[in-house]
């Protein structure tokens, strides 16, 4: 190959704000946000399932607005606050969403999950009290072949609920049938 | 292991027991309960670590290059240039890995690369290690491959007509039976004309069920280390480790031996049966590293796991049925015509699984099937969720819902009057043990109010019923043998904490959970204490995958055995110390004590040390083989099954009569699960099957164009479509039954079975809406419109196939029914049996009178 048509794969330097912690990494200038955060900031929580745009298991928050990681440069994101799973819990005690994930079985294999959890965060911090039609509209760009989204919706109320400081106890419905 | 007092010797079939099915729901203090999956919090917080989430030192990217045309000969393939780039460490062409492999013995028909030809679009043809995927992606493109174009089959009816005496290259393999026939299966049980002369009304219906693929979220991959002292470590997102070892060690016998093989099974990002083959990508990566002394990994892109693929045959139908004018199925004639794509995979098993569980629901007196499979160039079938069953159920659902109009029957009472008796033999020698569909059935009938609103509701509007059955694990492994299906091995540590070595995988339905409450309740532990250990040939007894739902019930009697176990050698050493009787020891709450005076007892860490300073080093095993099946005929293997679940299902449809369009706004199901084992997992089972079953009713296809190369036209998540969360309905479930004793703690299958009812539900259910016929699946708005458009131009308000390829069948093996006073042997075997008795029982009055 000659040098013309050879690649740049020289690195630069940028600088990101990841889960409140400030992060240098040099990294190729085409790199996505999403190679950024599993391959250079060892942040594999964040998941692919096609880096086309189209299952939503890459989304994290860029800002506190959900975007797919998968089509993010991560050039455009440098300086901006970005969250993924990593960043959800607190000093270990799970976030309500992360808890009634695990609780109900919303994560049976947990590969969509981080997908999942921040699309939801985001919405609830928009929308303390979404209806179940809220939930499916806000989430409709997260694929789950797993779950068939009954758990992740009731997962999702009840953090609503529990965020909203009120009594959330699953139904018994939920975990053992009507 | 250590001590282990029971460790061998003791009957494996059925793990002798005081904690079966019969303890009361009330004595169970963690079964039955709905606790969080003991690896929830990794699941949830990003720390579960997936095949792609390895990474090592050194560690080199594997890319694979993979076939433009779906079948051509490989004329000439030149790497030099890929080999000459900069940052390539390796290229391994197919002639590298001449051993064949494949899943099941008899098909043994894959190469890791391509040697001399290529079978469909994306059959894979070389794989590059390099410094990084770019590099790798790079020398791929590098690689020349100059192919000849061979004959393309991409349908059955032209692979049934390949000229048996055409030249060699139409056949896409040169095994399997003439031409492109893979298999040709050939069952006959009981008098068919018999029961066809017995018949008031006979149907023949036509049914074509189109291949869908498993889609799970992970898409494969794959880590492989070769370390300087000869051994080879693989960790790979596999459902099967134990066979993928297999495999490895016969492809890589000139290079590294069995014992020195080591596959790790990472947490699944999903499976559905996608990743329950060996895999080429697996076998690179590892000869790879062996090649390069680096550690390799792979991950397919999501286009390349649509060729990965694996996954629901097509399968073309013709279903004959005889009933009396009461509904009672007298005969029926069914013919399946399976489209395996270009290699065996799982497909005799499939073959045979279009056939195995159709007389499991409802009662069929005399039974004729007839499977064939055939080789076409497409990504090769194999095994998904239903397994070679969804295609049947679905035909004959629709089926006993045409019967019961053309009877004027209601579509409850026709099944309910036909259903399989509990604790009996089917027709082909299925045994049947518990059975609660009729319960099912009255619960979504109740809970929909079906039989006021069938047949009912304003047009556009209706609801359909369909039920299904699957087995709890394969009765056969898939290679002859006789050693344990599943083996647990506990390790007690002085600190209390007991480890649980188990070669099952979790793919995200919880069976690292169940292990721990089976283990917890029987040694009075919280679940969440223990420290399992899974999924790893090294380090793991054998267990054969997470396949045919067959995981809880077989880990879980291992588990049982291996638990109570441990219980046997602690208990007499705490019965000792206390001065009471062994029978009067309890294990609860951590703590091992007397049952009449529950505060003389002590710690279980300290009734472990009793036990080691008496024993030594305790451990215990515990061992699973399902019952001896009664169905000894030649193809009998395939069916059988510790004990079956069974579903019903209600499904509303919402169909617009100008355009097809319809919605799906609620689905009732009801399940038979036996006994939960954790009835919140249960419901995240059954839940998650009447979602990918209405994928596969709605939308979900895999097509190909024929026109243009065999080339997939939808290898892509926004194309192949799946139900979001705007098509997921509501869904209102039941859990019911009885405790099944063939189940540790009686419970039976819940990740399949309730797959099965939701495309003939879907499919009954638009016709009540709009009396429109879909045979097919999936039943997409234009097939409905296309019935639409039909009725009212006074045609036939059918949409579906109406005919089936011919085939010259082999002469049928012929098995006398359970009533005819059958044996489950073939009549001609029965005879050679009888005379060989007859010969033997000579010999012996000989002896004696010697
Ligand atoms: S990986 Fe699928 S949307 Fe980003
Ligand atoms: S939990 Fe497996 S894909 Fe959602």
């Amino acid at each position: 190959m000659s040098p013309r048509e050879a690649p740049d794969r020289r690195k630069t330097l940028g600088e990101f704000r990841v889960n409140g912690e400030r992060r240098e990494v040099a990294y190729e200038p085409h790199r996505t946000l999403l190679e950024v955060l599993r391959e250079d900031l060892d942040l594999t929580g964040t998941k692919h399932g096609c880096e086309l745009g189209e299952c939503g298991a890459c989304t994290v928050l860029v800002d506190g607005v959900p975007v797919l990681s998968c089509l993010t440069l991560a050039q455009e994101v440098e300086g901006c606050a970005i969250e993924t799973i990593e960043g959800m819990a607190d000093k270990g005690e799970l976030h309500p969403l992360q808890d009634f994930f695990a609780e109900l079985g919303a994560s049976q294999c947990g590969y969509c999950s981080s997908g999942f959890m921040l699309a939801s965060k985001a919405l609830l911090a928009q929308n303390p009290s979404p209806s179940r039609d809220e939930i499916r509209v806000a989430l409709s760009g997260n694929l789950c072949r797993c779950t068939g989204y009954v758990k992740i919706y009731e997962a999702v109320e009840l953090a609503a609920k529990k965020l909203r400081g009120e009594p959330c106890e699953p139904s018994r419905e939920c975990t053992h049938g009507r | 292991m250590g001590a282990d007092a029971a460790g061998s010797g003791a009957p494996i079939e059925r793990p002798e027991g005081r904690y079966l099915h019969g303890v009361p729901d009330a004595d169970l203090k963690v079964v039955g309960k709905p606790w969080r999956k003991i690896d929830a919090r990794a699941r949830v917080t990003g720390q579960t670590r997936f095949a792609d989430d390895l990474f090592a030192p050194r560690m080199a990217y594997c890319k694979l290059l993979r076939s433009t045309q779906a079948h051509a000969r490989i004329v000439r393939i030149d790497a030099s240039a890929a080999e000459a780039m900069e940052g390539v460490y390796a290229v391994l062409l197919g002639k590298d890995l001449p051993i064949t492999f494949g899943i099941l013995p008899v098909s043994q028909d894959e190469h890791t690369l391509c040697i001399d030809k290529v079978r469909f679009v994306g059959d894979p043809v070389a794989a590059v290690a390099a410094v990084d995927e770019d590099t790798a992606w790079e020398a791929c493109r590098k690689i020349v491959v100059e192919y000849e174009a061979l004959p393309l089959v991409t349908d059955v009816f032209t692979a049934a007509a390949t000229d048996p005496e055409a030249p060699h290259e139409h056949r896409i393999h040169d095994y399997g039976r003439l031409g492109n026939f893979h298999r040709q299966e050939n069952l006959e049980f009981g008098d068919l004309a018999q029961g066809f002369g017995e018949s008031d009304l006979v149907r023949e219906d036509f049914f074509f069920f189109e291949g869908n693929t498993h889609l799970p979220m992970e898409e494969h991959a794959t880590l492989a280390t070769f370390d300087p002292d000869g051994k080879l470590c693989v960790q790979s997102s596999t459902q099967t480790p134990h066979y993928l070892h297999r495999a490895l060690a016969k492809v890589l016998a000139e290079h590294v031996p069995a014992h020195k093989i080591r596959v790790i099974a990472c947490p699944n990002g999903g499976g559905f049966g996608g990743k329950s083959d060996p895999f080429s990508h697996e076998i690179a990566v590892a000869m790879l590293s062996i090649r390069t002394g680096r550690p390799v990994k792979v991950t397919l892109t999501r286009e390349e796991v649509f060729y990965t693929h694996r996954g629901r045959h097509p399968v073309l139908m013709r279903s004959r049925i005889g009933v009396s004018r009461s509904g009672r199925i007298k005969a029926l004639d069914f013919e399946t015509h399976l489209d395996g794509g270009a290699y065996g995979s799982y497909g005799t098993a499939s073959t045979f699984y279009t056939g195995a569980l159709q007389c499991v629901t409802y009662h069929v007196e005399n039974y004729w099937f007839r499977g064939a499979r055939y080789f076409t160039n497409k990504a090769p079938c194999g095994p998904k969720r239903g397994h070679g069953t969804p295609q049947p159920r679905f035909a004959l659902e629709v089926q006993m819902d045409k019967l019961a109009v053309e009877l004027g029957l209601d579509p409850v009472r026709i099944r309910k009057d036909n259903l399989v008796p509990a604790n009996s033999l089917t027709a082909n020698w299925m045994r049947v043990g518990t059975m609660a569909l009729g319960r099912c059935i009255d619960q979504v009938v109740a809970g929909s109010g079906f039989l006021d609103r069938w047949q009912k509701l304003p047009h556009g509007k209706g609801v359909g019923l369909a039920c299904s059955s699957y087995l709890s694990g394969a009765g056969l492994p898939i290679y002859w043998n006789a050693m344990p299906h599943s083996g647990v091995q506990l390790k007690l540590d002085r600190s209390g904490l007991v480890t649980v070595f188990c070669g099952s995988t979790d793919i995200g339905q919880g069976s690292n959970s169940i292990l721990a409450y089976v283990v917890g309740e029987v040694l009075g532990l919280d679940p969440q204490d223990l420290r399992i250990v899974t999924s790893d040939t090294d380090l793991t007894p054998v267990d054969l995958g997470s396949y045919s739902s067959r995981v809880t019930l077989m880990t879980g009697n291992a588990a049982l055995q291996a638990a109570e176990r441990a219980r046997d050698l602690i208990a007499p050493h705490v019965a000792d110390k206390l001065g009471v009787p062994r029978n009067r020891i309890g294990f609860a709450k951590g703590r091992v004590f007397d049952v009449s005076d529950p505060d003389q007892g002590m710690p279980f860490a300290d009734a472990v040390q009793l036990a080691e300073s008496k024993l030594g080093t305790i451990g215990t095993t515990g061992s699973y083989r399902p019952p001896k099946s009664p169905a000894r005929y030649k193809g009998g293997g395939v069916g059988p099954s510790a004990n079956y679940s069974f579903t019903a299902a209600v499904v509303e449809v919402d169909v617009d009569p100008e355009t097809g369009i319809y919605t799906v706004p609620r689905i009732f199901v009801a399940h038979d699960i036996g006994r939960s084992i954790n009835p919140c997992l249960v419901m995240g089972q059954v839940e998650g099957s009447v979602y990918m079953g209405l994928g596969e009713a709605m939308m979900e296809e895999m097509s190909y164009r024929s026109d243009r190369f065999g080339v997939h036209k939808i290898p892509s998540m926004l194309d192949y479509k799946s139900p979001t969360t705007m098509e997921m309905p509501e869904l209102i479930t039941w859990l019911v039954g009885d405790p099944d004793p063939n189940g540790p703690f009686g419970a039976k299958e819940a990740g399949q079975g309730p797959l099965l009812p939701i495309m003939p539900a879907v499919a009954n259910a638009v016709f009540d809406a709009v009396g429109v016929r879909v045979d097919e699946v999936p039943i997409t708005p234009e097939k409905v419109f296309e019935g639409i458009e039909r009725a009212r131009k006074g045609k036939e308000p059918r949409v579906g196939p109406t005919k089936t390829p011919h085939v010259d069948w082999p002469e049928a093996r012929k098995v006398r029914t359970p009533w005819q006073g059958g044996t489950g042997l073939e009549v001609e075997r029965e005879q050679e049996e009888l005379a060989a008795a007859r010969a033997n029982g000579g010999a012996s009055r000989e002896r004696r009178g010697d």
